[in-house]
């Protein structure tokens, strides 16, 4: 297994099949927090932060005790409790280690919880079978690697899509185009450039 | 008169029922009024029939995981509300992939990793925490059934639309095993068809589009209301004015 595997890797999840715009994973606090670029820089670090330690926790957790208890099938109950837990265990350590930055994470940190890129992408690292490719704990690294570059188009993405909606507010639209409407026509354009992107690894 | 007023305040139970229904229809839906359940609404709506299919789990999900969110909510305490909640939701989200893996394997197959992110969409927790429980089971699970025709309803609005400007077609790719075979609306159109709408792009400018007429109309309505209002306004107007001056008129008379 050379190092161009985790270039791709990174390369790929962040800017071709980028969670957001082309998979249609986190789409609620990317429509919800980016009214503001200080809030949308916040919740992209949470997730950055949540999403690659899910990933790690999930991929462990799978092939260490689901499957060989042979009950993959409780995958789902499984991650969703172990993504609440780590919330929780993340929230209560950034409390006590920084009061500075649970200041500015700590409204974020609940709502990740219930943002579906972090258990895509958890679920994807499993159904992408990254063990069978290069084993278990090389496969592991690849999808920590993925998982952290997915969280880095998502806070690209939000990160632009956030400075475009600051200006729309100054600019005149039509009454019954002002908030969401327009916000999910730019996303329609953003998507269409991500979309030229397609087929290049 | 006594059975009269129990007749009465059954009707009105039935008229609880009724608008508990079909509140989620319009006035609450979902999708386009609260903006819950968006990666779904986006990512399976490329054609109707996975709209359909993706509609029919979560009302199926919505009902079973309110109604036992009702039932057992003397039992839960406040601390672990929501990881309850989180497990009862998934368990019937995992009953529900493993049926349609089953039953319907084209549809597991096209709604792919979007069977178990059923368990975030906002939709089903917001409801099991807001209404579930607080109510009684029969209002929640009819809540939940309303709530999911309205998310139903608007998933195959935009699976419509999306699938007809893409393709020209409408049930193009048969996914439910519903024995119909081709598609049901064929106008040849392909020559006219736009592919973006069934990709990514597509989802979210038809969502935007539809978002914006369904402003628009709601503006219009608005203002027309508005504007009744202030033609009364001014007609009641006139009415004291023209009072008040034939009382002058009579005083004014009287005096002479």
């Amino acid at each position: 297994m050379s190092w161009t595997v985790f270039f791709v890797a990174i390369f790929s999840s962040m800017l071709i099949n980028n969670v957001v715009l082309i998979r249609f994973l986190g789409v609620c606090p990317f429509i919800g927090v980016s009214k503001k670029t200080t809030s949308a820089v916040g919740m992209s670090v949470a997730v950055m932060f949540v999403m690659v330690i899910a990933s790690l926790v999930s991929y462990l957790l799978y092939y260490l005790v689901l499957v060989p208890l042979n009950i993959e099938y409780v995958q789902t109950i499984a991650f969703v409790l172990i993504i609440a837990s780590l919330v929780q265990l993340v929230e209560m350590f950034i409390k006590k280690a920084s009061k500075k930055l649970y200041k500015s994470l700590g409204v974020y940190l609940p709502l990740i919880t219930t943002n579906c890129a972090i258990l895509g992408v958890a679920v994807a690292n499993i159904s992408e079978d990254f063990a069978a490719q290069y084993g278990t704990f090389p496969g592991l690294a690849v999808a920590v690697t993925t998982a952290f570059g997915a969280a880095l188009g998502f806070g690209l993405i939000m990160l632009a899509f956030s400075t475009i909606r600051e200006r729309l507010e100054a600019a005149t639209i039509p009454e019954a185009w002002k908030g969401v409407p327009v916000a999910l026509i730019t996303a329609g354009i953003m998507a269409l450039a991500f979309a030229g992107l397609g087929g290049i690894v | 008169m006594a059975q009269a007023k129990a007749k009465a305040s059954n009707k009105k139970k039935d008229l609880g029922y009724l608008a508990n229904l079909t509140k989620g229809f319009i006035k609450e839906n979902p999708i386009f009024t609260f903006m819950l359940g968006l990666c779904p609404a986006l990512a399976v709506t490329g054609t109707v029939e996975t709209a359909l299919g993706m509609g029919i789990l979560v009302i199926f999900v919505l009902v079973s995981s309110n109604i036992v969110v009702s039932l057992i909510k003397g039992f839960i305490p406040p601390e672990v509300k929501i990881p309850s909640y989180i497990v009862i939701i998934s368990t019937f989200v995992t009953i529900v992939g493993l049926l349609t893996e089953a039953y319907a394997p084209a549809l597991h197959e096209s709604l792919g990793i979007f069977i178990p992110l059923i368990v975030v969409n906002c939709l089903i927790l917001g409801r099991a925490e807001s209404f579930a429980s607080k109510n009684n089971i029969l209002n929640s699970a009819i809540d939940g059934l309303g709530m999911g025709l309205g998310f139903l309803g608007a998933m195959v609005l935009i699976g419509f639309f999306r699938e007809f400007f893409a393709t020209g077609a409408l049930a193009y790719g048969v996914y439910l095993p519903l024995g119909v075979e081709g598609s049901i609306v064929n106008l040849e159109w392909y020559l006219l068809s736009i592919a973006v709408f069934s990709g990514p792009a597509g989802g979210f400018l038809v969502i935007g589009l539809l978002l914006g007429l369904f402003n628009g109309i709601s503006i219009m309505k608005r203002n027309k209301k508005e504007r009744e209002r202030q033609k009364m306004i001014e007609e009641k107007k006139r009415i004291a004015l023209e009072r008040k001056r034939q009382k002058a008129m009579e005083s004014a008379g009287g005096n002479a």
